[in-house]
């Protein structure tokens, strides 16, 4: 009847071995993104893993790769001449949050609420994040296109202002992340609106669609003449963008984990 | 006991107790026709277009006044701790959910009709005409916006800044529902009836089903611990 | 009372965590059927953090739960109908009488006869009188008569307590050791906790110490004395006094 407190004292989401290296840590090491083949890390804190600044440095050259093809491969469009090729970045842009980016914290959120595991809360945070700043520049490349060619900075186009409605569900998913402290609670509320607020992006679109299509806009979204080597610049600027967004999901999300292996280590600190 | 008849006792017991305190109710009503009259100083009666504008006034006075009901709804459960009592009890949680849902609806749905009225009167609306198809909207409306509403109070209950954080999260989400209202009743309201706006009651039907459904499904996890 | 060949609370390497504070710290209980288990613990020492998990109002962390036979964190809709909890909140809805409250429960709960139920228990805990008065009017030893007259309305197998005597008159609190009493008679399980060694000892079976999410010391209350057992409490509380009040 000592009342001494063992060893172990990892949390729930760390499987700890008694009396091992205090650092240990369980499911999936410090490699981020589940199955990505990471090698278990017993080695000190961020210890940094060599494919990942390659992902880094190659999503960078595939960036400007393909801002030289917006702006040199590409041939001036026909009708709205040079202030077009921002297209090449709003659209993929705009791919990239609504497409991965938030389809990945809706999956996440489900993920969490059947196994309990907070490496997934974690990457559906992360995944949000990046995909409210891809929302950003979408919404800010938008209207910097639009005004030169139809006068105006907005013109509720469906796309866009569902994109504005996008924004503002997953910047509501941001605060309420930030309005709890780290855990499982917040796991657990976050992932109820993840997956509330993503049910809704399609309907939002469809009600927007039908709400422009009765009342026809002066402006229409449309008329781009796309010809080969046009699409081809497109399709390489979404691949760019897409690898950017799995290179800065990686990094956002070993962030996390380790903030989190700190907080929880500095809290055994404290109880000894 | 059913299903259905305990759902209902919980509604009851949210009605009754409402009733007897009396808060919530008075608030609704006051902020549904002070929005009203704020927007009316900030528009020109007798405008050629004011009839473009006007069903835009009413459903932003619901939903603002629909979102103050609902912060009540579950903060009256916090005293005394009560949906922790609730939870101990061997009920279904979504049997919670449809308590606490039909209550909201009941107390939403009597907002709308009486802030329609107020309104009608402000902007001579003839209310014979139009009380049964915009009541029909206002039901419709109320149903989304309950269904969603009620999930997301739950999840605000357990967060400090409670009440802000619920708008940020229900208006975003709402956005189908006011343009499917807004345009259903813009028809109404300018004498068509609702021949114009039958799609968008469709849109109403459709939202008010998939959330019922999909905030029933996660409604356990929004209450447990 | 004679071990039952199940125990009715079986607790293994219970760990609760509130963000990354570990409230409950590799907790271990096992609790025979019919036994009255007494928890001592200073404030902090996550007493009411057990309870409600052990009542089903917290998931664990981590570690097994296993009340009335029934796996807490899987199962915990098949164990609702056979605990009470008596807390210091009342769980009572302020704006209906008392009548109501427990109408209200009683159909939650199931019951056949919400009404006659409720009259008794109204009888019982001596509210009969005031049972169409609202809670919002009652004092504060009434709320507490009328939340323990709520915990028994389904008359449930095991009763969780705590901190009751909290706040309690005289009248209640005798009122309270009354339905303790009984429930021990009719060979219900009992855990009450506490950080008063006066109000727990008299009428447990076993006796425990709750300090930092753990429990440090449990034996029956025949193997001991009351000085061993203060000595060991004040070791035992003495030297963790830092984080507790």
């Amino acid at each position: 009847m000592t009342g001494t407190i063992s060893d172990q004292e990892q949390g729930p989401d760390a499987r700890a071995e008694d009396g091992g290296p205090p650092l240990t840590s369980g499911s999936g090491g410090s490699s981020a993104v589940p199955g990505s083949g990471g090698a278990p890390a017993v080695s000190g804190p961020g210890g940094r893993k060599l494919w990942i600044d390659l992902l880094g440095l190659g999503s960078v050259a595939l960036i400007l790769m393909a801002l030289y093809g917006a702006l040199i491969v590409a041939p001036t469009e026909a009708v709205m001449g040079d202030v077009q090729r921002i297209f090449y970045f709003h659209m993929p842009s705009a791919w990239v949050a609504l497409g991965p980016a938030f389809t990945v914290v809706f999956v996440c959120s489900i993920i969490y609420l059947a196994k309990r595991d907070l490496k997934f809360d974690r990457i559906a945070g992360a995944s949000a994040e990046i995909g409210v700043m891809f929302t950003t520049i979408t919404l800010v490349t938008g209207p910097l296109w639009a005004r030169p060619i139809w006068g105006a900075y907005w013109t509720w186009d469906p796309r866009l202002t569902t994109t504005l409605v996008l924004w503002f569900i997953y910047v509501a998913y941001l605060m309420l992340r930030s309005s709890t402290a780290e855990g499982h609670k917040r796991a657990r509320l976050a992932a109820v609106f993840g997956i509330v607020g993503w049910i809704d992006v399609p309907i939002v679109f469809m009600s927007i669609r039908w709400w422009r299509t009765i009342h026809p806009t002066l402006i229409n979204g449309q008329g781009m003449q796309m010809d080969p080597t046009m699409q081809a610049v497109l399709m390489f600027s979404l691949f760019a963008f897409t690898i950017l967004y799995v290179y800065l999901l990686i990094v956002r999300v070993r962030q996390l984990d380790l903030g989190s292996r700190v907080d929880r280590l500095r809290q055994q600190l404290l109880m000894r | 006991m059913g299903f259905l008849s305990r759902s209902w006792a919980i509604a009851q017991k949210d009605i009754i107790a409402e009733l007897r305190a009396r808060e919530t109710v008075f608030s609704m009503l006051l902020f549904g026709f002070l929005v009203i009259l704020i927007f009316n100083f900030g528009i020109e009666p007798g405008l050629r277009e004011e009839n473009l504008v006007k069903p835009g006034v009413l459903w932003a006075a619901f939903i603002f006044a629909g979102i103050l009901g609902l912060n009540r709804s579950f903060a009256s459960e916090k005293e005394n701790d009560c949906l922790q009592g609730l939870l101990l009890c061997p009920v279904d949680r979504a049997v919670i959910y449809l308590g606490k849902l039909l209550g909201n609806v009941v107390f939403t749905f009597i907002m709308g009709i009486v802030v329609f009225v107020f309104f009608s009167v402000l902007y001579n609306v003839d209310i014979i005409a139009t009380f049964l198809p915009i009541g029909l909207i206002l039901l419709l409306t109320t149903i989304g916006f309950s269904a969603v509403g009620t999930l997301f109070s739950a999840v605000s209950v357990g967060i400090k800044a409670r009440d802000v954080i619920l708008s940020i999260l229900l208006f975003p989400v709402m956005v189908p529902v006011v343009l499917a209202a807004a345009k259903s009743s813009a028809s109404v309201l300018d004498g068509g009836g609702l021949s114009g706006g039958g799609l968008w009651l469709v849109l109403l039907v459709v939202y008010d089903v998939i959330f019922l459904a999909v905030s029933v499904m996660v409604f356990d996890y929004a209450v447990e611990e | 009372m004679t071990h039952a060949p199940e125990p009715a609370i079986e607790v293994r390497g219970l760990w609760k965590y509130f963000g990354h504070f570990p409230a409950l710290r590799g907790l271990d209980l096992t609790l025979a059927k019919g036994r009255f288990l007494t928890i001592f613990g200073p404030n902090g020492a996550g007493k009411t953090t057990l309870i409600r998990v052990l009542s089903t109002q917290l998931k664990p962390s981590e570690g097994s739960v296993s009340v009335g036979g029934v796996d807490v964190a899987a199962r915990a809709d098949l164990l609702r109908h056979r605990i009470g909890l008596i807390s210091h909140n009342t769980y009572l809805y302020a704006h209906l009488t008392a009548l109501e409250n427990l109408l209200f429960f009683g159909r939650m709960y199931g019951l056949a006869d919400p009404r006659t139920r409720a009259m008794d228990l109204l009888t019982e805990v001596g509210l009969a009188g005031r049972m169409d008065d609202r809670v919002s009017g009652y004092s504060r030893g009434m709320q507490q008569r009328l939340s323990i007259a709520r915990a028994l309305l389904h008359d449930p197998d095991i009763m969780f307590l705590d901190e009751p005597y909290t706040g309690l008159d005289q009248h209640a609190s005798r009122m309270l050791r009354g339905v303790l009493e009984t429930l021990h008679t009719r060979d219900r399980t009992i855990v009450l906790t506490t950080h008063n060694i006066d109000q727990g000892l008299e009428m447990c079976d076993d006796v425990a110490i709750q300090v930092r999410g753990r429990l440090v010391f449990k034996e029956p209350i025949g193997a001991i004395d009351r000085g061993t057992f203060e000595e060991a409490y004040f070791e035992h509380v003495g030297k963790d006094y830092r984080w507790d009040s």
